[in-house]
């Protein structure tokens, strides 16, 4: 259970996909000029973050790596097929939003109003694949610390892209030089943020 | 009705005024990252040196050349409602070449990138240019929005990591720029800015970079 939270706090706060892996980017600075989308966003890679990245999770341990075929029978046991994780990764991640999406809208509209126009923007979302490809490296042990990795990661996402829009909410009435107006602005106010997360490297629980 | 435009096309020379436009702009006025935006994750994250910049540039450059002219030889042929799919597996299939390619000649730099070779997939200058460009033009001319696209990423990425690593840790390329007696170990006055080479800094190094492009071209200012 330790080991759980840990993975957790680690994934939101000292590995933080937008500060210290720049994963996602380009939809972080798109959709980060009100709280409102940004929120919307944020919950949908949450919710994408935390489907995928134990799927993928299955799909490495019990077909790509190698010797992961042995349930098969004895003959698959030198069977590695890892040089095809990319493409089966984008793949599930690409149904799984579709996946997503349709099973939102029939069971629960109301949601689908709030993330609707955001799932298909989120397959080509970097930290959805960067999530599978570091649970990829990271060789978690069990799928519970995979979830819990995904879910902080997607944690760490939200509240990178929420506090990013709030600043820039108010930062349209100050006086900054003209060049450095709109997206000059942002990326230093995203390093000065960033700075300020390396406050929590190494925590450990 | 395809082959007319196809035959039109062929009398305009290789390299006339428009196709050499196509590579001169994404270069400074339509740069990929610094004003449409495309590809910042992988600009930002393996940019402490100069070295794995250079090869990650050249990966980029192969898979969106490449991309762009597979992708506008079967613009024809892909049904609109699919096409995001078609775009990826063609993606992902070059990417999973570069990889293999990196894993077997330069397998230090390959670590090093890690899971960045990956998220060539995911970048959206790849994706941005299928949909914005590759979809509606010849292969030839695609292929040309590809390379000036490519270096314009790649020039951006190389000037981020040549300051990087020049004042992060005094090298370039490996090798030492700054004299070894300046440092203050050595009895010196100069010490290195480790601060550069924490991912915050990346940022930071393009902000600038906007900045000064945006005060040359003053065009360029957005609204707040």
């Amino acid at each position: 259970m330790q080991e759980l939270i840990n993975i957790f706090v680690k994934s939101i706060f000292v590995e933080n996909m937008i500060f210290a892996y720049f994963l996602g980017m380009c939809s972080y600075l798109a959709v980060s000029k009100k709280v409102s989308t940004g929120v919307g966003l944020g919950a949908a890679v949450i919710f994408v973050l935390g489907i995928t990245v134990p799927v993928n999770y299955l799909l490495e341990n019990y077909v790509l790596k190698e010797g992961a075929l042995s349930w098969l029978g004895p003959q698959f046991e030198e069977v590695d097929l890892s040089f095809l994780s990319f493409i089966m990764f984008i793949a599930v991640i690409a149904s799984m939003v579709q996946l997503v999406e349709m099973v939102v809208e029939k069971f629960a509209p109301a949601l689908y109003g709030a993330l609707g126009i955001f799932l298909p923007l989120i397959a080509v979302n970097c930290s959805i694949l960067g999530g599978a490809l570091f649970m990829q490296e990271r060789n978690y042990n069990t799928i519970g610390e995979a979830t819990v990795f995904g879910l902080g990661s997607g944690v760490g996402w939200f509240l990178a892209i929420v506090a990013i829009a709030a600043i820039r909410e108010k930062i349209r009435y100050s006086n900054i030089p003209a060049p450095l107006r709109g997206l000059g602005i942002t990326f230093i106010v995203t390093g000065l943020m960033g700075i300020a997360f390396m406050a929590f490297m190494g925590i450990k629980l | 009705m395809a082959e007319v435009q196809e035959v039109k096309k062929e009398r305009e020379s290789l390299f006339s005024k428009n196709n050499r436009k196509l590579i001169s702009d994404p270069l400074n006025d339509s740069n990929p990252i610094t004003v449409q935006v495309l590809g910042i994750c992988s600009a930002l994250a393996i940019t402490v040196k100069l070295y794995p910049a250079l090869v990650m540039s050249i990966s980029v450059l192969f898979v969106l050349a490449m991309g762009n002219v597979v992708i506008s030889l079967m613009r024809n042929l892909i049904p609109n409602r699919i096409r995001i799919i078609v775009q990826l597996v063609v993606v992902a299939s070059l990417v999973i070449l570069v990889d293999q390619v990196l894993k077997a000649f330069v397998y230090d730099v390959s670590k090093e990138l890690s899971v960045f070779v990956g998220l060539i997939i995911t970048n959206c200058i790849i994706m941005g240019r299928f949909e914005a460009f590759a979809l509606g033009n010849g292969p030839w001319k695609s292929f040309l929005d590809g390379l000036g696209n490519a270096f314009g990423y790649a020039w951006i990425l190389l000037a981020v990591a040549f300051f990087r690593e020049l004042l992060g840790s005094g090298q370039l390329f490996g090798f030492q720029i700054i004299p070894e007696s300046w440092y203050l170990s050595e009895g010196g006055f100069y010490s290195d800015n480790g601060m550069m080479l924490l991912p915050p800094m990346a940022l930071i190094t393009v902000g600038i970079i906007i900045w000064v492009q945006r005060s040359r071209n003053t065009e360029l200012i957005e609204e707040n």
